[in-house]
């Protein structure tokens, strides 16, 4: 995802808390958090009003309610319809204040029902959360044949249906029975903040956390001393924090220059996108020049914080990148480097190996995690063998001719896409990713790092460390070097170099194996999936210098960073042009690459 | 004669030639004067498609004249080919005038769809015929030219040189996918309609094409043979076998290697330019690194460094190509990667080798040499 | 820094500023008797100093063995002179003019320096004959080789030099058939058709059979006077049978100089390369 596209998810989320008004709607008046609400024109209206304002007022004495038959019904039915305590006497009415407002959401006018939304949000109940969540979400129904109001979730006949004052469920209940408690956009805005407003004193944290922070959006709606008052309960310091940022984007609307002024500097290290906004919006209407240089000294400080993050995300997708030309190329880094061996065909050997974490998918359906960590040895070993195959059977009769080498291993790599295509169709699959490696790490609010990149460079790191152990600590990466370097002497030695060639061999294409893992983890697995790396792979190799393994490191990061560099700017295609146009031009320049191994030994 | 000079020991290159002079005569006589229901009638399907391989096998001439007597394994031929085919692909675009989806006389349909203003630059003069044929040949041409300028002067040669043309050719692919490009991005150019005011889809004009080919080819071996037999083309083989010798020899190796080089491109021009209205389209697919890699099989499987065998490979293997893709489809890719695998293995001479050794194994026994 | 220099390097009235001179000077001046100059050349690969502030002066005319132990820079020094490695530090001449660190490999070639290589290498596909007109002096630019044309002399004249190294009878058989022997008797050829000033030749007589090489010697000997012949040889027999002068070079640079007598009653020659070689 791009940062952009991020940008905007952000945006919308935090304007999810702005009541949606419609073309046909009157421009959204913020709900209010206890002030008395618009008087309209409707007589109905006003009365339900002033009977909502009196607080707590206990349902027998609710004579001035409209409707107090509906209340007694819906409270009366209580009672008939909870089947365990039909035997029992029937309870007392719920007293509650909630019981008391629910019945106002069956009145036609809207204004009576945003009284009853009104009013339920002040009422503290538990049971107002579900109950608005379920309104918005459009779930909420009166049984036709007694008012009850029932929360009911699910198809068309195999609905789940419960009572709202009871949460107790309902059997046998059709589709032709209920009646939908509709709305309208204003309710829609209102039930947002309210319950926006509801999470603010939520026990979960987070929960609160996200509150807040859609209340900054539109701090116009919030109160104040509410928010004072929550600031002194609240123990989590991030909730705190934000709670200090909304309560200073509020005192960005005061009419006291002084107040304004000394908000500015609370707002100085929020990163949140509505700060911005704020920032800008009074940047326009400002007319106190004090005020007015502080808060553009702010926003830009606030902007120029926003760049480099956004620069240190470039940097993070270039690692990313790059990690995967690593992974691609380390392997080939081996077969063309140590052994000079032109391998066309491991492109081919990463796509068998993203088909064998497909496989071992397909097997495990369960157990995605499990199965991801079975791929990368199963991997190593289907790839390898198919590998050690290609040595034994082709390459091995080409040693000395890379020209020929490389049109044989082509071949190859024809008869292996098409053997996938033969198997497991032309269409590309979709690997499974486990869970803990969806979803990303948001570092703050306009950084966030992708949690498969991130394991993915961590992974490249560890491949590459292991590879480097191999060739430098183990007896096999001692002979690989030997026989690179000269046959002849490593066999006077007692070096099996057949067999050490098969081995190098099998370990190159068994690299590249794993990297095909970490690749199904990125894209859809398909026959092409290794052709589009070969190049690129090579390119990274020659670039870093043939037979040098830190070379191919650092030209893969390199590369991968310089790519993401130039996107914004030139466009994905026109960056990845740019970046081979100037390996080619690069390696005119310096045939050997950034590393070159010098002297006799290299001519 | 010179003729007789350069066919003097060619035994290929006389067949070659006699049977390419037998196609031209006999081609167009049975496909304009005998009537379709007769059955030694050829097609214009099948006469397009001949033409279409002749086209390959000058391609494949160009490519084994670096290959095969230089050393150079290009894997970007394919590039000078398309960037020939879309010069002259250019110039068909501008013919179209306004008979267009868009009747736009000025801008190809492609362009009136993007929105574009005005014809870019690199369009300009395009429909001229003669700017267009200037343009196929330098082009191409001084692409090698530069590419080689920078590559052979810093001694990039071997596998390293075959890495980078692929890299060359990627990269002009993806250029030309894109639609800012001004080339018809995904599509090409197509839809042409007539060159020098013949129209395209006429049996004559198709009959002019084929036997353009056929010269072009015919002119194309003979220039190559010319240039082998010549005391720079057995430098450029002393350069393939010893380069480091042949620079101590006094040869600028890198010189010989730039111009050859750029020779052998503008022969793939040439090639893509006779491809393109017979084909009638052009697209980035001709740049794609699988194309020019395929090139080189042909040359392999021909035999590398003999021309006529380069010619032979590109037409057994572009038959072998259309027969599967219509009978076999899921066949071909296994039969072409088999192909690399047995041939690189089993026949490093080609079928041209193949033919030799059995030539001379054949000469021996006559003469009674043959020892059991 | 290096600005600067080039500053001060323009502003001197006392020479020709350095791109006023002609690169090659086909008069080629040997007045002081001198035909190649190395002065304090140093060349290193990865730090190890294969040539170790080297001064080495040829005179023209002169047949020069330079020997000494494995790893004592004697192929290094030969890829110098022929331009195949820059050195880092020093300046080589050839005669008073020619500058040979600014040329390339063709252009040393064509100055008149050839070299044959310690393995022999020449066109395997070729025939005998051609090798010979490939390496024969000419314009060896593109255009003109592209469009020469064998004359009779020039015919004649390699013949001639088959006959010398005596493969005439070889003259159209691919050369890739040559025993090992007639390879390097070719290899020589493929230098004097190129009518060099200065002949390095990088252990001649591997593979040869002892007629073969009374052959070489006999032929080296012969060449000397018109050409100047520098030979680099590890077999003491055949480098007594024909050194006037010999240089010992170690560890890359030269140890000793004089007559082969002389050179191998010095100490040091002896301790370091004489006395492992024990018979010698």
């Amino acid at each position: 995802m791009t940062l952009f596209s991020r940008l905007l998810l952000v945006l919308l989320l935090g304007c999810a808390a702005i009541p949606t008004a419609g073309a046909a709607d009157p421009p959204p008046a913020p709900a209010p958090l206890d002030q008395t609400p618009p008087a309209s024109g409707d007589p109905a209206a006003v009365s339900v009003a002033s009977a909502a304002s009196a607080p707590v007022e206990p349902v027998s004495a609710s004579g001035a309610s409209p409707t107090p038959a509906s209340v007694g019904t819906a409270s009366a039915f209580v009672a008939s319809a909870a089947p365990q305590a039909a035997a029992l006497p029937a309870p007392p009415p719920d007293p509650s204040p909630f019981a008391a407002a629910l019945p106002l959401l069956l009145d036609s006018k809207f204004p009576v029902k945003e009284q009853a939304v009104e009013r339920l949000a002040a009422s503290g109940d538990a049971r107002v959360e579900g109950l608005f969540t379920a309104l918005l979400a459009g779930e909420l129904y009166q049984l036709k044949a007694d008012g009850r109001l029932v929360i009911a979730r699910g198809q068309e006949g195999d609905q789940a249906v419960r009572e709202v004052l009871s949460d107790a469920p309902l059997s046998g209940i059709g589709t032709q029975e209920l009646k939908k408690i509709t709305l309208n956009n204003r309710m829609r805005g209102q039930l947002k903040t309210a319950l926006a407003r509801l999470d603010l004193s939520h026990a979960d944290a987070g929960r609160r956390l996200a509150a807040v922070t859609s209340l900054m959006s539109d701090p116009g709606g919030a109160n104040p001393d509410l928010l004072r008052a929550r600031l002194t309960q609240e123990d989590a310091a991030e909730v705190r924090d934000a709670l200090g940022l909304v309560l200073a984007l509020l005192d960005l609307n005061s009419p006291d220059a002084q107040a304004r002024l000394a908000a500015l500097p609370r707002l100085r290290d929020a990163l949140h996108p509505p700060v911005r906004t704020a920032l800008t919006q009074l940047l326009e209407r400002e007319t106190d020049g004090q005020v007015k240089a502080a808060a553009s000294r702010v926003l830009t400080h606030i902007e120029g914080r926003v760049h480099w993050y956004g620069q240190l995300e470039t940097l993070f997708f270039g690692l990313s990148l790059g990690s995967v030309l690593v992974l691609a190329a380390i392997g080939l880094a081996i077969t063309f480097g140590v052994m000079g061996v032109i391998n066309m065909a491991h492109g081919e050997l990463m796509m068998l190996g993203a088909y064998t974490t497909y496989v071992i998918q397909q097997l495990l359906p369960g157990h995605i995690g499990l199965s991801l960590f079975l791929a990368i040895p199963a991997a190593f070993v289907v790839a390898g063998l198919v590998g050690i195959l290609i040595e034994r059977g082709v390459i091995r009769f080409l040693y000395g001719r890379p020209l020929e080498t490389l049109l044989a291993t082509f071949g190859i790599s024809l008869i292996l896409q098409q053997l996938v295509r033969s198997i497991f169709s032309p269409l590309n699959r979709s690997v499974e990713t486990p869970a803990w490696m969806s979803g990303s790490w948001q570092v703050n609010e306009v950084l966030s790092l992708t949690l498969n990149r991130l394991v993915i460079i961590g992974f490249c790191l560890l491949v590459f460390a292991l590879l480097y152990l191999i060739l430098n600590r183990t007896r096999l990466g001692l002979q690989v070097r030997a026989v690179s370097q000269n046959r002849a002497m490593a066999r006077a030695m007692g070096v099996r170099s057949q067999w050490v060639d098969a081995m190098t061999f099998g370990l190159g294409s068994g690299i590249a194996g794993v990297a095909g893992v970490a690749l199904s983890q990125l894209t859809n697995v398909g026959p092409n999936l290794g052709q589009s790396y070969i190049i690129d792979s090579f390119m990274v190799v020659v670039f870093g210098g043939v037979g040098n393994l830190w070379g191919t490191l650092v030209a893969g990061l390199g590369l991968g960073v310089a790519n993401k560099l130039l996107e914004p700017w030139a466009g994905a295609v026109l960056a990845k042009i740019l970046v081979l146009v100037f390996i080619i031009l690069f390696i005119q320049k310096r045939p050997k690459g950034l590393f070159p191994q010098k002297g006799r030994a290299a001519t | 004669m010179i003729l007789t000079r350069l066919l003097r020991d060619d035994r290929g290159g006389q067949i070659l030639l006699g049977s390419l002079l037998i196609l031209a005569v006999l081609a167009p006589v049975l496909n304009l004067a005998l009537p379709p229901d007769h059955p030694l009638y050829l097609s214009t399907y099948t006469l397009t498609l001949l033409g279409k391989y002749l086209c390959y096998a000058l391609l494949a001439v160009a490519v084994d004249l670096v290959w095969g007597y230089l050393g150079i394994l290009s894997l970007g031929h394919g590039a000078f080919f398309a960037l020939g085919g879309y010069a002259m692909g250019m110039y068909l675009m501008r013919q179209i005038g306004e008979r267009g989806v868009y009747g736009n006389p000025e801008l190809p349909d492609f362009m009136v769809f993007l929105n574009w203003p005005e014809l870019p630059w690199y369009w300009w003069g395009f429909d001229q015929f003669g700017f267009a044929l200037l343009m196929v040949v330098l082009v191409p041409g001084l692409l090698a030219f530069v590419f080689g300028w920078f590559a052979f002067r810093s001694r990039v040669t071997g596998v390293y040189l075959s890495i980078i043309t692929q890299a060359l050719t990627y990269a002009l692919m993806l250029a030309f996918f894109r639609n800012e490009m001004g080339f018809g991005g995904n599509n090409g150019l197509t839809d042409f309609k007539d060159l020098l005011g013949f129209d395209l889809q006429a049996d004559g004009t198709r009959v002019a094409l084929f036997l353009a080919s056929a010269l072009a080819l015919a002119l194309g071996y003979l220039a190559c043979r010319a240039l082998v037999l010549s005391k720079l083309g057995r430098v450029a083989m002393a350069i393939r076998d010893a380069e480091e010798r042949t620079r101590f020899t006094g040869y600028r190796v890198d010189r010989v290697m730039l111009w050859i080089f750029t020779f052998s491109a503008v022969l793939a021009g040439i090639a893509g330019a006779l491809y393109v209205p017979q084909v009638g389209i052009i697209n980035p697919g001709e740049f794609s690194p699988l194309f020019s890699i395929e090139i080189v099989i042909w040359v392999a499987v021909g035999g590398r460094a003999t021309l006529y065998g380069a010619v032979a490979g590109a037409l057994l293997v572009n038959y072998a190509k259309t027969w599967f893709t219509g009978a076999l489809p899921e066949v071909w890719l296994y039969a072409l990667g088999a192909l690399f695998v047995l041939v690189t293995l089993f026949l490093p001479q080609g079928i041209a080798g193949l033919g030799r050794g059995l030539g001379s194994w054949g000469g021996r026994w006559r003469r009674g040499e043959a020892r059991p | 820094m290096k600005l600067l220099d080039q500053t001060r390097q323009l502003l001197r009235r006392d020479q020709v500023f350095e791109f006023l001179k002609p690169e090659i000077n086909p008069d080629l001046d040997v007045s002081h008797r001198t035909l190649l100059y190395m002065e304090g050349v140093s060349v290193s690969f990865d730090g190890f100093k294969a040539i170790n502030d080297l001064n080495l002066y040829i005179d023209a005319g002169e047949l020069r063995c330079i020997i000494g132990p494995n790893g004592a820079g004697k192929t290094t020094l030969m890829d110098i002179i022929t331009g195949r490695t820059r050195p880092d530090t020093g300046s080589v001449w050839f005669g008073q003019v020619i500058n040979l660190l600014k040329l390339s490999e063709p252009e040393i070639a064509n100055a008149g320096i050839g070299r044959k290589f310690q393995k022999p290498t020449v066109f395997e596909n070729h025939s005998v004959f051609d090798n010979l007109e490939l390496a024969m002096a000419a314009d060896k630019r593109v255009w003109p080789t592209l469009l020469a044309r064998l004359t009779a002399e020039q015919a004649d004249h390699i013949d001639q030099v088959l006959e010398t190294v005596g493969l005439l009878e070889q003259r159209q058989r691919p050369a890739r058939v040559l025993s090992h022997g007639q390879k390097q008797w070719l290899e020589i050829g493929m230098l004097l058709v190129q009518r060099p000033r200065l002949l390095l030749v990088d252990e001649p007589v591997t593979g040869m059979t002892h007629q073969e090489m009374d052959r070489t010697a006999e032929l080296l000997t012969s060449l000397a006077g018109e050409h100047t012949v520098v030979v680099v040889e590890h077999d003491m027999e055949f480098v007594r049978s024909i050194a006037r002068k010999v240089t010992v070079l170690h560890q890359g640079s030269v140890l000793a100089e004089g007559g082969m007598d002389a050179v191998q009653a010095n100490p040091r020659v002896i301790e370091v390369y004489l006395g492992e070689a024990g018979s010698c």
